[in-house]
């Protein structure tokens, strides 16, 4: 992608997140991120209803990438159902760990295609899928 | 001053985490090299010439630590892995088994977690009560407003004599004065403060002191535990092993060897220790009244300029000590930091480990500058300079 581009998408995320707003909804799932290695802390509502994604948004403090990632992150969540959503989420992980992913599905997420030329970095751009990650550990034990 | 002698400023950095850790002079790294290529073998077992040189130079770190500190005798400088060891030595070694549910024990907001957490973990054990003395609207810790706090039930008052967020510098002598009329113990972490200034155990009335030789030019992992002899008496250890015992059967009979080696179970870090002693002879050949006027100067100048700069808000612009914390209109601080890397600058952003700041200051995260001995204005200059054209901060980090 175009590093102009690519900018630009992640500022527009970072400067105007999509649905960044605490939800207090008990119907939502609610996972904290707390990042080991920074010190980005968000939290992660998810609606789940009948096998989809049915609305998400987050809330709280995080750097640009972490920020950006969230926002584009849960922007494509929305409507997938939970295979979809595991799908995506092997390709956007293999993606910033530099191994084989389908660019297609991914889609505006490719805007972290080069995130591993700075290595520091990459747990930022990892935050909100290590929180989706959470959420579908929740779903499966909730049975 | 003195750079030639940090072999890291060889490289184009720029370094202002020293709070975190110090750089370390070439002597202290060649005293470690030393141990392990010239007279490598344990502690204690004086049974042979190169044992007995570590033996020597081991014991001799003790004995530099106490005119270090000022104590009276070298039996009350333990060795530990450090600051967190040491406090947790006090907590779950002394106060443990000297405290009684009940009793109180004060600390603030502005600690450090290793100053916290035992504490609070006690508390829970132990069902003793933890209690904040206020801060001012600086967030410094005035010592007549200990005396909100402090009832009959206090037992304990632990302080940092620096802080590693605010950079305010407790009035140990005042404090110490007014506990010991009290009878209340006094425990200090001077984890930012030794290496900077100097520190007297006995004019200041400290009971315990708990320092890392990693912020003070010397290796990580090693630290120093001061306890009046008397108080380590009456400490248990929370390590059992060898090198503290003198005799044991399968009975049960035991005796432990006296202070401090009752508190050294196991094969130290002499390497460790060893650098501890270069490092001290290091500072003292400075002289702490040099530091102390270097840092001083460096921080003034820090924050003059960075007030000049219109997007950059100073939080602590009261600092005592050589931290400043800081951050740009907007920009979260590890974006700032991020951006400051690219030019080579080290900072660090965060809540720097203490999280009950933020109950105070009402911001979580900050980008913190802790200067030292070798930095320099221009250090400081390019720092200014790089902060001044951040408008392009996103170009950067993005
Ligand atoms: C005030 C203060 N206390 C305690 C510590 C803990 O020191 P260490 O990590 O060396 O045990 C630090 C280190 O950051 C500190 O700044």
């Amino acid at each position: 992608m175009e590093k102009e581009l690519r900018r630009e998408i992640i500022l527009d995320n970072y400067q105007n997140p999509y649905n960044k707003k605490t939800i207090e909804d008990s119907s939502y799932i609610k996972i904290n991120t707390n990042n080991e290695s920074c010190i980005d802390n968000l939290d992660i509502y998810f609606k789940v209803e009948g096998g989809f994604i049915k609305d998400a948004g987050f809330n709280g403090e995080a750097c640009a990438i972490s920020t950006s990632a969230t926002s584009i992150m849960l922007r494509g969540l929305i409507g997938k159902s939970i295979s979809e959503v595991k799908e995506l989420l092997k390709n956007y992980i293999n993606m910033i760990n530099e191994k084989e992913y389908d660019q297609d599905l991914l889609k505006e997420l490719n805007v972290y295609d080069e995130i591993y030329l700075q290595p520091n970095r990459k747990n930022c751009a990892l935050l909100p899928a290590r929180a989706v990650e959470k959420m579908l550990k929740e779903i499966e034990n909730a049975g | 001053m003195n750079r030639e002698d940090f072999e890291m400023l060889k490289q184009d950095i720029i370094y202002f985490d020293n709070s975190a850790t110090t750089l370390k002079p070439k002597s202290v790294v060649d005293s470690i090299t030393d141990y392990y290529t010239k007279f490598t073998s344990n502690a204690h077992r004086g049974d042979y010439k190169t044992s007995l040189k570590v033996d020597t130079l081991y014991e001799g770190t003790r004995d530099k630590v106490k005119d270090f500190l000022n104590a009276e005798s070298s039996n009350e400088i333990v060795f530990t892995s450090g600051t967190t060891n040491s406090l947790n030595m006090v907590v779950f070694g002394f106060a443990k088994y000297n405290l009684k549910p009940g009793d109180e024990v004060i600390i603030t907001k502005t600690e450090h977690a290793s100053n916290v957490l035992p504490w609070l973990e006690l508390a829970d054990e132990l069902g003793i009560r933890i209690k904040y003395a206020p801060l001012d609207e600086n967030l410094k810790l005035r010592t007549e407003d200990l005396l909100k706090v402090i009832t009959p039930n206090t037992k304990i008052v632990s302080l940092a004599h620096v802080t590693n967020t605010v950079g305010d510098i407790r009035d140990l002598e005042g404090i110490g004065k007014m506990l010991k009329e009290r009878n209340i113990y006094f425990v200090v972490d001077a984890a930012q403060s030794a290496g900077h200034r100097k520190i007297d155990v006995q004019k200041m009335n400290i009971d315990f002191l708990a320092f890392s030789a990693h912020k003070m030019c010397g290796p990580t992992g090693t630290g120093v535990l001061y306890g009046k002899e008397k108080l380590l008496e009456k400490m248990r250890p929370i390590n059992y092993g060898g090198g503290m015992n003198n005799f044991f059967e399968s009975d049960g009979s035991r005796e432990y060897k006296s202070i401090p080696t009752l508190f050294e179970a196991g094969t130290q870090n002499i390497e460790g220790v060893i650098g501890l002693g270069a490092a001290i002879d290091y500072l003292e050949a400075i002289g702490f009244d040099e530091i102390e006027k270097h840092e001083k100067e460096l921080r003034d100048y820090l924050i003059d300029k960075l007030s000049t700069i219109e997007n950059i808000d100073v939080l602590n612009k009261n600092s005592e000590a050589g931290n400043v914390l800081f951050n740009i209109k907007g920009i979260f601080p590890q974006d700032t930091a991020i951006y400051l890397d690219h030019y080579n600058i080290c900072v660090r952003a965060g809540n720097h480990c203490a999280k009950l700041l933020k109950e105070e200051l009402g911001i979580k995260n900050t980008c913190r500058i802790s200067l030292y001995l070798y930095n320099t204005k221009e250090e400081i200059d390019k720092l200014i300079e790089t902060l001044k054209n951040s408008k392009n901060i996103f170009e950067v980090v993005i």
